[in-house]
């Protein structure tokens, strides 16, 4: 049933939505949107490293975007800079050594296209694996930091007051958005990943009145998004990022025609 | 004092120094089981600071805290909600622990507004707000609650009930109280041990005591201290600026 690669892309789609659901109403919520941006951006990095060690792509994103969170937190601690020019920073020459090391690697043939985009031809069933056993393992490590995590997102001092340990969860939520870049990355590409998290919760927002409800709904998204971006990847041949973030925008476009009362007045 | 099984959180010599200033220094105080512990002093003395020294929100201070409890109700001076956030009432008074639908109502019933259960948190008023916001805190019956400036906002017949409210809830739980509030006159009636704050511990005791002390006087003016007063109090000295008294 996986010879298909086109089987295999959608298989793979729906699950790396599963996992983009939740943790992008998180990164909405919790104002982190440059931040996915700025570890996609160093994935490439992580990508290079895979190559000229022979390793594991998704494994490699994974601890190098890691690597790019810790230093970043670091270097928040210890400069004078504002966020958003830390984040700047680290998006950018990480991107940029990453494209340089390419540039050293003649030996190798490159899909450059295929990195920043996506290509759902390069999807093995071995990624498939990957995809679906890590997705399980980030949902399954967000449902037990759920309640710090959200608590302190509402608020951080009566998450602390109340002895739930919000520093703890933040630590290991920023792990959990480093795993769901390395295993989407092939999906999605790197330059749109982020698009992935925000786009589907964003219009999740729209539609819902409650936390959980807008964790569904960006879920649901989510799902539509991918089969309709595949579909649509296989039959005008596109790139399978762009066709998969252009559905969840035609999506949010739909979504606005629906946006509850409450925050109309609100804003 | 009682002994010391009764004390559910102990600051020693507790402060907090920030940008090269200290935001509050030197406080010692402790807050057991069944007791009520209030804070008060001006604008900018350090109470927020201090409850939150209680609560360990504050890593790096100076002294220590001893906390006998994990159990912790908190209502803060100000809380800042993003809307960005689809939160409901009900959301919110499940935010900290996980609560059976009947406690929810129960919690939410004591304080008044049971009917906005499942109104969005943002379109609350003030005052609607900060009766959630104890109803949240009272709600998971807590071994501790520190309640800052918990009822601003809210109208005065709801403050005089409120203030009720805390006072039934400290009898009934057995739990203690630290209590921040501009009221002086609640204060003074309802409060087992004052605590006058100005940056440091001003006077403590008793609020007979704590009236009497003639810091509190020069704090608060002659009148704040006559709430208490049974006895007509001629005023027939001034203060110095160190605090001393001179007769006119």
């Amino acid at each position: 049933m996986f010879d298909d690669f086109f089987i295999r892309a959608l298989v793979a789609g729906i699950g790396v939505a599963f996992v983009t659901g939740p943790l992008g109403c998180f990164v909405i919520w919790r104002r982190l949107s440059y931040f996915g941006d700025t570890l996609a951006h160093s994935a490439l990095l992580g990508v290079t490293l895979a190559f000229t060690m022979e390793f594991n792509i998704a494994i490699s994103v994974f601890v190098i975007s890691s690597m790019i969170a810790l230093i970043l937190i670091q270097l928040q601690k210890k400069t004078n800079l504002p966020g958003d020019a830390l984040l700047g920073l680290l998006a950018h020459s990480s991107l940029a050594v990453g494209l340089v090391v390419i540039g050293f690697l003649t030996f190798i043939r490159f899909d450059i296209m295929g990195l920043l985009f996506g290509d759902i031809l390069a999807v093995s069933v071995n990624d498939l694996l990957i995809i679906w056993i890590g997705g399980a393992l980030i949902l399954l490590v967000l449902k037990l930091i759920w309640k710090p995590l959200f608590a302190s997102t509402v608020n951080y001092e009566l998450a602390e007051a109340e002895g739930l340990n919000p520093d703890r969860a933040k630590a290991i939520f920023t792990i959990l958005m480093a795993a769901i870049i390395a295993i989407s990355i092939k999906m999605v590409g790197l330059l749109l990943i982020t698009g992935m998290l925000i786009i589907p919760a964003a219009m999740a927002r729209n539609l819902s009145s409650s936390p959980q409800s807008m964790v569904i709904y960006s879920i649901i998204g989510g799902l539509l998004s991918v089969i309709i971006g595949l579909f649509t990847s296989l039959e005008f041949n596109t790139s399978s990022g762009p066709s998969i973030i252009t559905a969840a925008l035609l999506l949010f476009i739909l979504s606005l025609f629906k946006i509850k009362q409450s925050i109309k007045l609100k804003n | 004092m009682s002994s010391d099984q009764n004390i559910l959180v102990k600051l020693n010599e507790a402060g907090l120094f920030i940008n090269d200033k200290w935001l509050v220094k030197g406080v010692s105080l402790q807050v057991e089981k069944g007791k009520i512990v209030t804070l008060i002093g001006p604008n900018g003395s350090g109470k927020s600071t201090t409850a939150k020294i209680a609560l360990g929100i504050y890593k790096k201070i100076d002294g220590s805290v001893e906390k006998y409890t994990s159990k912790v109700g908190y209502v803060p001076q100000k809380i800042s909600i993003d809307w960005t956030l689809p939160l409901r009432v009900n959301d919110f008074m499940v935010l900290t622990e996980s609560l059976n639908k009947e406690t929810i109502d129960e919690a939410l019933s004591l304080t008044g507004v049971i009917h906005l259960k499942d109104k969005n948190l943002g379109d609350l008023s003030g005052g609607e707000f900060q009766r959630v916001l104890l109803a949240r805190a009272i709600s998971k019956k807590p071994d501790l609650l520190v309640l800052d400036e918990p009822v601003q906002g809210v109208d005065f017949t709801g403050e005089i009930a409120l203030y009720e409210l805390i006072k039934k809830i400290s009898d009934e739980l057995n739990c203690g109280i630290l209590l921040i509030s501009h009221d002086l006159h609640t204060v003074m009636t309802a409060t087992d041990h004052v605590v006058c704050l100005n940056g440091h511990v001003c006077c403590s005791g008793s609020p007979m005591d704590v009236a009497k002390n003639n810091e509190y006087k020069a704090l608060f003016g002659e009148q704040a201290s006559q709430i208490l007063s049974r006895y007509e109090h001629k005023h027939d000295h001034i203060h110095t600026d160190e605090g001393e008294i001179k007769k006119n």
